[in-house]
């Protein structure tokens, strides 16, 4: 038999042991292909989609940011998401034993990506937990985070709060309860406890039997953020100063294109965005029919993730554009009441429109006392460069917007079911990716029912993720956030690549996808499989080790009692948080070297024994087979 | 009157922002106003000090501005040359502030008085916070819907044992269609074909 008609039995039926029971188990699959569709689109189209790339869009000049972004969808993004379809839906397995079919020797791929995407899965989950408390609140009048709370003998307002903000109080303060630093643990915050339970019940409720539950609930959770995004774009879209904030994100600022930074930035964004590397893909193609175009599934993923990013990118930014104008408003305004008290002009005679006259008159009567009342320059540009990337878009920034918002708790509640949305179907993906593997590793005993491992599995996860239950889990998400989430993906991807291309043989995955698609992969996929998509993984991995290792890491802190509060105090981590940190980067893909050096121990070890046993005629007795 | 007032460290200054609480509905800033601002003072004062009987007269504005600020005082019932300390005008203000406000459909950021910090509103704390209850309708939806997948899906798996068990019974029937089964035929096994090719591994 060869190899092809081997790998192509073993994937067609799951008959792993031939004295085993006489069943075939079907392996499950989609109920249509737009459910499986939708599901990759899901895992792909995530939380960075709305607050990474809008984000990156800004800082980066804008329009010109697209370019970098397009060549690396392109030569990158896309070469490595039809080749993990490619792969899952040839072998039909997941990531550990695909990667094992192809060869023993790079087990360990599937080892890492099980690990990676059992860690990310961990701190993904907690912003979901976070997302959740910011949606239970937002069914008050008015809204929790809009006013500060009064102190305690109500002559005015905490402190904390009045120094900063009411939003960034409520997000520091009120949610996480933050400790000054991370050495400084503090206490399990029960509310985010709760929270924390509810989003693991939810991703077990819509993951307990498998795709038959993820295929329904897919229907929602990867459509409906589409619906809220078209109605927070028609929103956004009337509101003042949004007009300001599109034309801040799309100038083209073409002067950035020379700075490497970006172009660094695009590759990794394109990579992450898509998902790449967590074995999920891999899963989820595998429950298809072997005989789909995968070409054409390739391409509708990667080029709906990318329209997805740009499409949320406009109501983001139309909002933020809504807010800097609110923020300037404000600042102007407390000018004029100063103006006005200080030199008892009528109430109301000073009006935005002719604060200029007003001011220069003033200047030249009364330069004296115009000086002595310490005005505050209000510029729209220093209100539109205060974005922000992440949960702070996410937590303090836009729920600053939404307050200023009539109908405030409608747009709250919007808008945290849609993050949870799109957090939930990249859940999805995470934990196919940690559950495929090992019930195709069968690793799971027969008679533990898939349900209560699925719900085993979403125990063991809480307990852990615990640790960011804690007044520091917060500075501990950051770290995993930067170093799981990012590193040992490229390094899995790389090695991804090389297997395929070169070991596995890129005529024999070219005949493969012929006989899945019907047609050969033309020049372009050649090309990029060969060279360039493994040549630009390694450059990206180079200048990410390169731009990452030269500075000492520092975090930032949020301490009342720092001098210069409300800016962030910037402390370096402690040297036991850097080893943490390194061996989270390290130990998903240690496995890689470590699978291929046992295989190859085994395999030394055979050849020894083979040498002693001359004697052709040598039986070799097992006491397997009497 | 007024000379008790310029420049008195006992002045408190007030400052009015009409059109700013009320915009299109405000109220023109007269004397008629100004006298009802002065009936709302002694109101105040005679509510803090049970018994003494404050009048319109022994409240004092002066340095009126067009912004509407303007200063007052407060002089003693019993003597009108004699003024009252600053800290007994603050209390009395500050216990019925809520009513001054009213008296001229103003709040307390657009009736200032300079120097009193306005009480804030206690906040208002239901019995159990709202997110709490919203977490309890979640949380139990999830749990109804956990409970009742796993149940369906163990009835579903006995109902797949039962079948399996009767099929198994149909299996054992298949090799005996004439009332014979296959052993009983006699006859010889034949060994060429069985796969018990076991010791060549070569």
């Amino acid at each position: 038999m060869s190899k092809d008609e081997q790998t192509m039995k073993a994937g067609n039926t799951e008959q792993m042991e031939a004295n085993g029971p006489k069943e075939i188990i079907e392996r499950p699959k989609w109920d249509n292909k737009v459910q499986y569709l939708l599901t990759c689109i899901g895992f792909a189209v995530g939380l960075g989609n709305v607050w990474r790339f809008p984000y990156l869009c800004q800082t980066y000049g804008g329009g010109a940011f697209l370019i970098p972004y397009c060549i690396a969808l392109v030569l990158e993004g896309l070469p490595l998401l039809h080749m993990e379809l490619a792969i899952g839906q040839r072998l039909r397995m997941g990531s550990v034993g695909v990667w094992n079919s192809i060869t023993p020797y790079m087990g360990g791929l599937g080892v890492a990506s099980l690990l990676v995407s059992f860690l990310v899965g961990l701190f993904y989950n907690m912003i979901l937990a976070w997302i959740l408390w910011y949606f239970f609140h937002s069914f008050q009048n008015p809204l929790p985070w809009r006013d500060c709370p009064v102190n305690a003998n109500l002559t005015g307002y905490v402190t904390e709060c009045e120094e900063s903000s009411p939003v960034n109080y409520f997000w520091y303060r009120t949610t996480l309860n933050i400790s000054p630093n991370i050495e400084t643990s503090g206490s399990i915050e029960w509310w985010l406890v709760l929270c924390l339970a509810t989003a693991w019940c939810l991703v077990y409720i819509c993951f307990i039997r498998g795709i038959e539950t993820i295929g329904k609930a897919i229907y929602v959770t990867a459509t409906f953020p589409y619906l809220v995004l078209t109605i927070f774009l028609i929103r956004a879209l009337t509101l003042s100063g949004a007009a300001d904030g599109l034309v801040y994100l799309f100038t083209p600022n073409w002067e950035t294109l020379k700075n490497p930074k970006v172009w660094l930035d695009a590759a990794t964004q394109i990579f992450f965005s898509l998902s790449l590397a967590f074995g999920g893909l891999i899963a989820f193609s595998s429950y298809n029919p072997q005989k789909n175009n995968c070409e054409r599934d390739a391409l509708i993923v990667g080029c709906v993730n990318s329209l997805t990013s740009l499409y949320a990118s406009i109501p983001i930014f139309a909002i933020l554009g809504f807010k800097a104008n609110e923020n300037y408003n404000t600042c102007r305004n407390i000018n004029i009441l100063k103006l006005t008290n200080a030199f008892n002009i009528g109430d109301e005679n000073i009006t935005l429109e002719n604060y200029d006259e007003w001011l220069n008159h003033l200047n030249a009567t009364n330069p004296m006392e115009v000086e002595s009342l310490n005005l505050k320059t209000c510029d729209l540009q220093t209100f539109l460069d205060q974005s922000a990337s992440g949960t702070g878009l996410a937590f303090i920034v836009f729920t600053e917007a939404v307050i200023k918002m009539p109908g405030s708790q409608v747009w709250s509640v919007l808008f945290f079911v849609m993050l949870f949305s799109l957090g939930l179907s990249s859940m999805f993906g995470n934990l196919e990716g940690v559950l495929t593997p090992l019930l195709d590793l069968h690793m799971v005993p027969p008679w533990l029912p898939k349900e209560i491992f699925t719900g085993l599995i979403c125990l063991t996860s809480f307990t852990v993720a615990l640790i960011f239950t804690l007044s520091s889990g917060n500075y501990w998400l950051e770290i995993f956030n930067s170093n799981v989430g990012s590193m040992p993906l490229l390094i899995i991807a790389f090695f991804e690549i090389i297997s395929v291309v070169y070991i596995y043989g890129i005529n024999r995955f070219n005949d493969d996808i012929e006989w899945m698609s019907g047609h050969r992969p033309n020049i372009y996929w050649q090309a990029t499989w060969r060279f360039i998509s493994p040549f630009m993984l390694f450059a990206v991995f180079v200048a990410y080790v390169v731009v990452e290792a030269e500075k000492r890491p520092t975090y930032n802190t949020w301490n009342p009692n720092y001098v210069h509060f409300p800016l962030a105090d910037v402390l370096y981590y402690p040297e036991w948080v850097y080893v943490i940190c390194v061996l989270l980067s390290v130990i998903p893909v240690v496995s890689i070297p470590l699978v291929a050096f046992y295989h190859f121990g085994r395999f030394l070890k055979k050849t020894i024994m083979n040498r002693h046993n001359q004697n052709p005629y040598a039986v070799e007795i097992s006491f397997g087979d009497l | 009157m007024s000379r008790l007032c310029v420049g008195s460290s006992h002045a408190y200054k007030v400052r009015i922002s009409i059109k700013t609480a009320l915009g299109n509905q405000a109220y023109v800033w007269n004397d008629n106003e100004m006298y009802l601002f002065r009936a709302a003072m002694a109101f105040a004062l005679r509510s803090y000090h049970n018994g003494q009987e404050f009048n319109v007269s022994n409240i004092m504005v002066c340095n009126e501005t067009p912004r509407v600020s303007f200063w007052f005082v407060v002089s003693s019932p019993e003597n009108s040359s004699v003024l009252l300390k600053k800290g007994d005008v603050e209390n009395a203000i500050r216990k019925s502030r809520n009513r001054i406000n009213g008296a001229f459909l103003l709040t307390d950021q657009t009736l200032e008085f300079i120097d009193i910090p306005p009480t804030l509103a206690a906040p208002v704390m239901p019995v159990t916070p709202p997110w709490l209850i919203v977490f309890g309708v979640v949380m139990g939806a999830v749990g109804a819907g956990i409970i009742f997948l796993l149940v369906s899906s163990l009835v579903q798996s006995k109902r797949k044992k039962n079948k399996k068990t009767l099929d198994e019974d149909r299996e054992d029937m298949r090799g005996i269609e004439n009332g014979l089964g296959c052993d009983n035929l006699g006859g010889v096994y034949n060994t060429t074909f069985s796969d018990g090719d076991k010791f060549t591994p070569m």
